[in-house]
């Protein structure tokens, strides 16, 4: 039962480095549609490299999503009857909720990448730049420029905040590296970390929707 | 400082409480809310003795009174189980139900009063739950296999006051098994995580630590023991106050323990 | 009657060893045929059934709790002794052994208190190697305190949490035995008779407190493990669920009951403060090192707040009337102190019942810090129970009862007068004499359960063939019939009363009559009274519920009923003890100075009472008391 949760652990923190270098990426459609559209390209001319790195993340997801599923359900089993009156003392709202948010996300990254990924999505607008590349800057601007699009996407960023505010913490005690004193900083750390992606992220749409800064021309 | 108290006849400063109280006959029937009137009850009433006065006039009354384990009463024999007001032994800070006392409740107060909860933990009657899960779990590798007899002098094995220190922090769990009751999923990894990390912290102990912690954390699975999900309700309600990074010391425990079975390096015994 | 020990003769260094040699052995292959039931799970319980099953016996253990982890030695605060003399100031196997000796009074067995001192050292190794976290100095050696005001540092100790933590060793010893198939472990079971055959103990008559079920259990032996009788009166410090039930059972099956009348009173517990209340609760003595008793001086000022009244209106008892002790004085004679001001209409707090003990010049002295570091955890239990803040206002304290010195019979070898029943730890008499010494009664209980038990059954089960006795054989269904029969009884006279009430009405009869102080007149009425309350109980008691499934009511009315039975018995025993001696304290015999005065020509023996059937005066055997390595002495504490 640890070793399981372990891995949704494990496969955890595979995912949050994933979420923090593709934050990078995103963030560069600030610099325009040059900075954003060199770096889809420079991903793309991985060609193979990139294939087989998308299959080892679809994979790192299932195996996350799949344990957690399975803890989750070994742990209602264990709970079948709950009590008259429910309090809780220290329990917080993100770690409550984890299961929901990370149904959530797994909604978004679906939607995410036949969107951006295999612009399988009526909004999706393919264009090619003057360079000849993929314009993903308008792309997103495009689709993010839509109200329903954009709230999705910060709901779907505060889930992600939710997540990593008790999962990154929550990685710590699992894998054994909690104490009284390691576990302030692992709290910090796990606040610290989903409020900056969170704000990250939730710049983008908010920015697009505003249409300030690169995105006002 | 509050007045000090009168001298004899014992001092009279009544509450009346409203008592929602779970009966259930046996395992099987589904048990449900009875409500009592708790009379004459002073603040220094303690929780056990305020239900006795309630149970006194029961008995007068030629019903059942209302069944709940109890043994000490002073703290330390971990019999005594009850979810006050949806909290394991009652929310007052490190204190068993047993030593919770009615001067933290206010006269004309409603209590719910529930068993623990959990489904390693089956109701046998009213307040009373079957715990003998956690016997289990220590009956598959909570000990230090010595022998009696033969065994080398007490000073031989020096031991630094840290290690000690830590090992009697995480010894002095009583076994109530709040921890269980408190936990949304029903989980015993902070009893357990005590047990393994007290002997872990010992020179004596870690010769069996893999194996330890392997064959502990198989019998809280089949015991039907929930996950631990990081919430860290079992620590506010362990009235030892049993930390939770020995939950974190067992996972660690386990992952090495893991990684030296894979790597050949330890053999899980057929104990 | 004269009775025989059997304690081996001769030089008493070398006692044991000699009687360890000469003892008989069972073959490896023959142990697993002997079947050993033992009842409680407290230290000497746990250990003997672990150290047994570990041998190759088949055990069976039996205890009332949910589980065996919960015996009530698991409250025991202060430490456990032994003579490792680790601290170099003179300790030795002769001084523990000594100590003990005078500490009881001179009315113990002397081979026995040996060997009790000659295992203490290895009992701490057992349960270092257990795991046991007793507390260490900074180069990892093993800490010792001075403890019960003796003169050397002996005492080993795991926090204030020595008897939780050497029970958790005994039980995880016991576990292991489980998980290897030699112990199997029968919780919330309550052993209520015992099972004859033939003269030899074959079994026990218990209910299965869950299902009402009586059944019995046969083995080849019966190791009675079950604690102290204490809460015979009224708010000791014991657990609710101890009682004398089934030692009391033994007895009425001819086992000799050993000096009932040795019981001690613990000077510091948290008074009483209503009525309803259930039990009281013991703090450590070491509060005494630093805390100082008193009362004040008028009665009425007793109501006032202490930091109200002046110095010069106090009267620091205890160091007014033993100057040279003052507040380290031997627990029973602070508790008659104690006693003596209450009944002088001085005593604190409600009702009257208790006494000050003050910090408040330890804290000038020492500053908070320190008594904090020292005593913090008592400190906070104190205030748990009382909302009195111990730094800020002085504690209360009142004595209470808390542990019994007599019990069964036994000779040398932990075995009573019928062949097969042995008893271990508190149940039984064997070497505490007429009063226990601080941290001793760990000691005891894990001495008989691993270091002398599996040497003495292996002689009695060497001459035994493994029984053919079966719960079919008519004495089992003899008893079970027995058994049911009486929980009929007792649930068939639905009358007015409660349990509860009979209990508290005999517990304050005997704690105001045979409690601290005894005198022929209090000890004479009581024998009147109870056979009265006793009568009302059959005629009066209301027990609802039935006899199946789970009825804490009629557990309890079946220990009420034996103690009913047996408060009888410590009276007789106390009134046929014409002297004073360690907690016996009879009032027509004492020094000028308060201290107990001993009748050594006359009372220098045990008394082992044989049960005579109901209505009949038991019978008393004696057994002479010889000393030979010590001379008898007058305890004095000026």
């Amino acid at each position: 039962m640890i070793g399981r949760k372990a891995l949704v652990a494990a496969t955890g923190v595979v995912m949050l480095l994933f979420v923090l270098a593709h934050s990078f990426g995103a963030l560069s459609v600030f610099t325009g549609p040059n900075g954003i559209n060199a770096y889809a390209q420079a991903l793309q001319n991985l060609g193979p490299l990139l294939l087989a790195f998308r299959a080892v993340m679809v994979f790192v997801l299932i195996l996350h999503v799949t344990f957690a599923i399975m803890v989750t359900a070994t742990n209602w089993k264990a709970k079948p009857d709950r009590y008259a009156v429910r309090r809780t003392r220290v329990a917080t709202f993100a770690g409550e909720t984890m299961l929901w948010s990370g149904l959530l996300l797994l909604a978004f990254i679906v939607c995410h990448i036949l969107q951006f990924t295999l612009h399988a999505t009526p909004d999706v607008v393919i264009r090619i730049d003057a360079q000849g590349r993929l314009d993903v800057f308008a792309m997103m601007r495009e689709s993010l420029r839509l109200a329903p699009v954009s709230i999705a996407y910060l709901i779907a960023m505060s889930a992600l905040f939710l997540h990593l505010f008790h999962g990154i913490q929550s990685v710590s005690q699992t894998i054994g590296l909690l104490n009284e004193k390691t576990k302030p900083m692992f709290q910090i750390a796990g606040i610290t970390l989903s409020t900056l992606l969170l704000l990250g992220y939730g710049t983008i749409p908010l920015m697009i929707l505003a249409g300030m800064g690169v995105f006002g021309k | 400082m509050r007045p000090r108290k009168q001298a004899a006849p014992f001092e009279r400063r009544n509450m009346t409480l409203k008592l929602i109280v779970w009966r259930q006959k046996n395992p099987d029937e589904k048990g449900q809310f009875e409500t009592y009137t708790a009379r004459n009850i002073t603040p220094d009433h303690s929780f056990l003795e305020m239900l006795d006065v309630v149970n006194e006039e029961l008995i007068r009354e030629g019903k059942n009174p209302i069944a709940f384990d109890h043994d000490c009463r002073e703290g330390i024999c971990g019999m005594c189980s009850m979810v006050v007001n949806g909290i394991a032994h009652g929310g007052h800070e490190r204190t068993t139900v047993c030593q919770l006392h009615m001067r933290k409740f206010k006269n004309g107060d409603t209590i719910y009063i529930e068993p623990w909860r959990a489904r390693a933990f089956p109701i046998l009657f009213d307040l009373v739950t079957d715990r003998s899960a956690l016997d289990k779990i220590i009956e598959a590798g909570g000990y230090i296999s010595c022998h009696t007899g033969g065994v080398p002098d007490g000073n031989d094995i020096l031991i630094s006051k840290t290690a000690g220190d830590y090992a009697m922090d995480a010894a002095q769990c009583i076994g109530c098994g709040a921890c269980v009751a408190a936990c949304p999923n029903g989980a015993a990894m902070l009893f357990t995580g005590a047990k393994v990390s007290h002997f872990a912290a010992l020179p004596q102990g870690q010769v069996e630590a893999p194996e330890r912690v392997a064959a502990m954390v198989k019998a809280m699975q089949e015991c039907g023991f929930g996950n631990c999900s990081n919430h860290y309700e079992c620590e506010a309600v362990c009235p030892k106050g049993i930390h939770t990074k020995f939950i974190s010391r067992m996972n660690r425990e386990f992952l090495k323990a893991l990684f030296k079975e894979n790597t050949g390096t330890f053999t899980p015994s057929e104990k | 009657m004269i009775i025989d020990g059997k304690a081996p003769t001769g030089p008493i260094e070398t006692s044991w060893d000699r009687c360890r040699s000469s003892l008989k052995l069972v073959n490896p292959a023959n142990k697993r045929k002997y079947r050993i039931l033992v009842v409680g799970t407290g230290l000497a319980g746990a250990s003997a059934a672990a150290s047994l099953g570990e041998l190759g016996y088949n055990v069976e253990v039996f205890c009332y709790q949910d589980s065996p982890r919960r015996a009530h030695c698991i409250a025991a605060q202060g430490g456990i002794n032994a003579a490792k003399n680790y601290p170099n100031d003179g300790d030795s196997v002769f001084r523990l052994f000594y100590d003990t000796i005078k500490g009881g009074d001179f009315r113990a067995r002397e081979a026995d208190v040996w060997r009790l001192a000659q295992v203490s050292n290895s009992i701490i190794d057992q349960c270092v190697a257990q795991g046991v976290p007793f507390a260490r100095d900074y180069a990892g050696y093993l800490d010792n305190r001075s403890f019960g005001g003796a003169q050397v540092s002996r005492t080993f100790y795991a926090r204030g949490q020595t008897g939780q933590q050497l029970l958790m060793g005994a039980y995880s010893a016991l576990m292991r035995q489980v998980r290897a198939g030699t112990v199997k472990v029968f919780p919330r079971t309550e052993m209520l008779d015992l099972i004859v055959v033939n003269g030899e103990a074959k079994g026990i008559t218990l209910r299965d407190l869950l299902t009402g079920e009586v059944r019995a259990h046969t083995g080849d032996a019966v190791l009675l493990c079950t604690g102290g009788y204490v809460n015979v009166f009224h708010l000791s410090t014991n657990a609710m669920g101890c009682n004398v039930t089934a030692i009391w059972k033994a007895y009425k099956k001819g086992a000799y009951f050993a000096n009932p009348c040795y019981t001690q009173i613990h000077p510091t517990c948290v008074p009483q403060t209503g009525e309803y209340q259930s039990k009281l609760t013991l703090m450590s003595e070491s509060l005494r090192n630093d805390g100082r008793c008193w009362v004040p001086l008028k009665q009425e000022d007793k109501d006032k707040a202490p930091e109200k009244i002046h110095e010069t209106e106090r009267d620091y008892f205890l160091e007014r009337k033993y100057p040279g002790y003052g507040n380290l004085a031997p627990r029973d004679i602070a508790s008659r102190a104690a006693k003596e001001v209450c009944d002088d209409n001085r005593g604190v707090g409600p009702a009257g019942r208790g006494v000050y003990l003050d910090f408040k010049d330890a804290i000038q002295r020492l500053g908070e810090n320190v008594l904090r570091d020292r005593f913090g955890n008592l400190f906070e239990m104190y205030e748990r129970i009382t909302d009195e803040n111990p730094y800020k206002t002085p504690m209360r304290i009142y004595p209470a009862p808390h542990y019994s010195m007599g019990g069964l019979w036994v000779d040398y070898n932990l075995m009573s007068n019928i062949p097969g029943l042995f008893v271990l730890g508190e149940a039984n008499f064997s070497v505490h004499g007429a009063n226990r010494l601080g941290a001793s009664a760990l000691m005891q209980g894990l001495a008989d359960g691993y270091f002398i038990i599996p040497y003495t059954i292996a002689d009695y089960l060497a001459h035994t063939k493994p029984t053919s006795v079966t719960p079919e054989h008519q004495e089992c269904v003899k008893s079970v019939m027995e058994v049911k029969a009486s929980l009929r009884r007792l649930l068939s006279v639905n009358g007015r009363r409660t349990v509860t009430e009979f209990r508290r009405e005999l517990g304050m009869l005997m704690w105001h009559s045979a409690g601290m102080l005894r005198s022929n007149k209090s000890l004479s009425e009581t024998l009147a009274t109870i056979p009265k309350i006793r009568e009302e109980f059959w005629q009066n008691v209301k027990i609802s519920g039935s006899e199946t499934g789970l009825n804490q009511q009629l557990e309890n009315a079946g220990r009420v009923a034996d103690f009913m039975e047996f408060a009888e018995l410590l009276c007789v025993d106390a009134l046929h003890r014409d002297e004073s001696c360690g907690g016996h304290f009879r009032v027509e015999h004492q020094y000028e100075d308060g201290e107990a005065r001993r009748n050594d020509a006359q009372f220098c023996y045990s008394a082992a009472w044989e049960h005579k059937g109901p209505g009949t005066e038991p019978e008393l055997h004696q057994e002479p008391l010889r000393f030979t390595s010590v001379h008898l002495a007058v305890r004095s504490y000026k």
